[in-house]
């Protein structure tokens, strides 16, 4: 009977996510399913175009090679700036915090055309660069990998650090204490205490870095512009510039998928080589 | 198993005038011990009064404002704590939770550069020594807080310390687990001839395991001795309040003569006792006595009060009374019981005959 009521509790609720999330994850499926942009003829046609094109699987590793880069660009970043913020004090721990969180304040698309003041062909990079007389020529930035990977690195560096530092600052400053009174020098300490017991955080960040920079589909466009192609790009062409919307759900769930798959093969490796979760 | 782990040369541990602050806080304030080499010595003072910084100076977590810590005479302030080669157990244990507890205490033996079967044969044979013989591949939190406690204490000797520190190793444990870890640490550091520092809030615990005791009150060192001259001769009323309970009663200095002073009780009776220095005739006093050093009396004298009896409680072997003095002061006296007759009227109270009563100034 208490079991019932419980259960009924919840179900406001999965209706929702049923309705918002369940519902039209299958219209998308069906809609893969025909052959063309009127949705009138039932067929595989549309995943046999775009499974039998090359082209497809050059943008999806592309976009899967951007979220990786991005992810480990934060993670060598992110982890020695999590490691300053478990050691500062109280006080530089707020100032910190503010500065991290700061970017999740302002909107996508105001950070990302702050990059292209920064790394345009006269933006502060080349224009420092230039004085400093390191370079002559303004490095091309804009519409490289290089620069997209820069700016979703700081775009998508919240990410990274919220789950690391909430996890780090878990930890009990005792075991870095015992550590190195038993003879362990900070990097003993770090390899075989702090990093096996941030593992969680590590994972987590990884995972929202990689899902967030691989769909991150204005930061894509505006630096990346048209010449970098991504899925997302390529599902906005197709649903909203050729209109064909059985060809976009394809390319969504082809997206989807791929995601899902190395963030599933991500947390696995986490899971096995972090080995210690807390519970 | 008592040879199984070889004595090695006991050290001396000296702090010098150590201070710790933290801002505008003073944690340590001017600390001097020396220890002897194999000697125990406990820390004991109320929570807060520096018992934990002065052990994380020690062991080099924390940096002192002033002073030395030498061992065996040399300075060690300098060196980081990975090289001092302190064993410590945390008050927390802090075992590695992603470790077994074989690797918990190859951990130190590792850190050092031993390899296989060496680090093998250390960890069996410290396990074996703290009665974990079979628990090698368990993770900590499988354990109890006696066995994590054990690992905590083995993986700190394997490393073969110079010192061992302890920061309260057994609050966390109940009763009869208490006691039975103090007997073992006590055993262990017989065997191994360690020099130790135990902090404790507990007097009882610093009675039993200390041969010396270090009493800390707000960052000082109030009095440091053997636990008897702690207990019998208690330097400061802080001192003599903490350890053991007392009765104390307001009075005067009446007279002063060679060495010896006569007090005038509150409570209406004069004392004879040693002359404390620094105080002159008129000066307020406090008189503190021990509850089984005060006895019940049928008869008046001068040296006698009359008091109002209160409850008695038989507590084991002994006969607990509640009494009032006539100046409001509440007092316990314990008497053993079989000398206690019947006696309804024994409405006085006295000094036994072996009772040490001390004298501290009392600020009016
Ligand atoms: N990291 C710290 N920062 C500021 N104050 C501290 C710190 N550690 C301890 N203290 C202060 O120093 C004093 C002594 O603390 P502690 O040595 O832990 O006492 P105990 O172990 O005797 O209970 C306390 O008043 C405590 O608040
Ligand atoms: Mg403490």
């Amino acid at each position: 009977m208490r079991k019932l009521a419980e259960w009924q509790l919840a179900l406001p609720l999965a209706l929702a996510f049923a309705s918002i999330f369940l519902a039209p994850l299958l219209m998308l499926v069906g809609v893969s399913f025909f052959n063309d942009d009127k949705i009138s003829q039932p067929g595989f046609g549309q995943w046999a175009k775009f499974l039998g094109d090359p082209f497809s699987y050059k943008v999806i590793a592309d976009t899967m090679l951007l979220g990786l880069k991005t992810v480990c660009a934060t993670i060598v970043i992110g982890y020695p700036l999590a490691l300053i913020y478990l050691d500062a004090s109280p006080r530089l721990q707020k100032v910190l915090i503010f500065i991290i969180v700061m970017p999740l304040l302002l909107s996508v698309v105001v950070r990302t055309f702050a990059w292209i003041v920064v790394l345009g062909r006269e933006g502060v990079v080349n224009t420092l660069l230039m004085q400093l007389g390191i370079i002559s020529e303004p490095l091309r930035l804009l519409q490289t990998e290089l620069g997209l990977v820069i700016s979703l690195t700081q775009i998508e560096m919240p990410l990274m650090l919220l789950p690391l530092i909430s996890v780090m600052s878990r930890l009990d400053p005792n075991l870095r204490d015992a550590s190195s009174a038993l003879g362990a020098s900070r990097w003993r300490t770090l390899f075989k205490v702090i990093v096996p017991l941030s593992m969680p955080g590590l994972v987590a960040g990884c995972l929202l870095v990689f899902a967030s920079s691989t769909t991150a589909f204005i930061s894509q466009t505006v630096i990346g512009g048209v010449r970098l192609i991504y899925l997302p790009l390529l599902i906005w062409q197709q649903s909203l510039v050729v209109f064909n919307w059985p060809f976009a759900a394809v390319v969504s769930l082809t997206l989807l998928v791929s995601v899902l798959t190395v963030v599933s093969a991500l947390s696995y490796l986490g899971r096995r080589s972090g080995g210690y979760v807390h519970g | 198993m008592q040879q199984a782990v070889k004595a090695n040369a006991a050290r001396t541990l000296d702090v010098e005038d150590l201070s710790v602050r933290y801002g505008t806080s003073t944690a340590v304030d001017g600390v001097t011990l020396a220890i002897e080499p194999g000697e125990v010595v406990a820390l004991l003072g109320p929570s807060g009064c520096g018992k934990t910084t002065l052990l994380r100076v020690i062991a080099g977590f924390v940096r002192q404002a002033t002073g030395r810590v030498r061992v065996d005479g040399a300075t060690i302030d300098h060196l980081p704590p990975n090289q001092r080669n302190i064993g410590i157990v945390f008050q927390n244990y802090a075992l590695f939770p992603h470790m077994t507890v074989a690797e918990n205490v190859a951990y130190g033996l590792r850190a050092r550069g031993l390899k296989g079967p060496e680090v093998e044969a250390r960890v069996t044979r410290f396990l074996e020594t703290v009665q974990l013989g079979g628990f090698k591949d368990r993770l900590p939190r499988q354990l109890s807080g006696g066995q994590q406690q054990r690992v905590a204490l083995a993986r700190a000797l394997a490393i073969e310390p110079s010192i061992l520190l302890l920061d309260e190793p057994f609050a966390a444990l109940d009763r009869n687990l208490r006691l039975d870890m103090q007997i073992e640490i006590k055993r262990l550091q017989r065997t191994l001839g360690l020099t130790t520092i135990l902090v404790t809030h507990d007097q009882d615990e610093a009675m039993s395991v200390a041969d010396r005791i270090a009493v800390m009150n707000k960052g000082k060192v109030e009095q440091f001795g053997t636990p008897v001259a702690i207990y019998d001769e208690p330097q400061t009323l802080f001192v003599n309040g903490f350890i053991g309970t007392t009765n104390l009663m307001n009075g005067r200095i009446a007279s002063l003569q060679n060495g010896s002073a006569t007090v005038a009780l509150e409570a209406g009776a004069t004392i004879d006792l040693t002359a404390p220095a620094g105080l002159g005739i008129g000066a307020p006093v406090l008189m503190s006595v021990r509850p089984e050093q005060l006895t019940l009396s049928s008869v008046p004298g001068p040296d006698a009060w009359k008091i109002e009896p209160g409850l008695a409680l038989p507590i084991g072997a002994q006969l607990v009374h509640e009494a009032r003095a006539t100046d409001g002061t509440f007092l316990k006296i314990i008497e053993p019981r079989r000398a206690v007759a019947a006696d309804a009227a024994r409405t006085y109270c006295t000094l036994a005959a072996d009772a040490r009563p001390m004298l501290f100034p009392r600020s009016t």
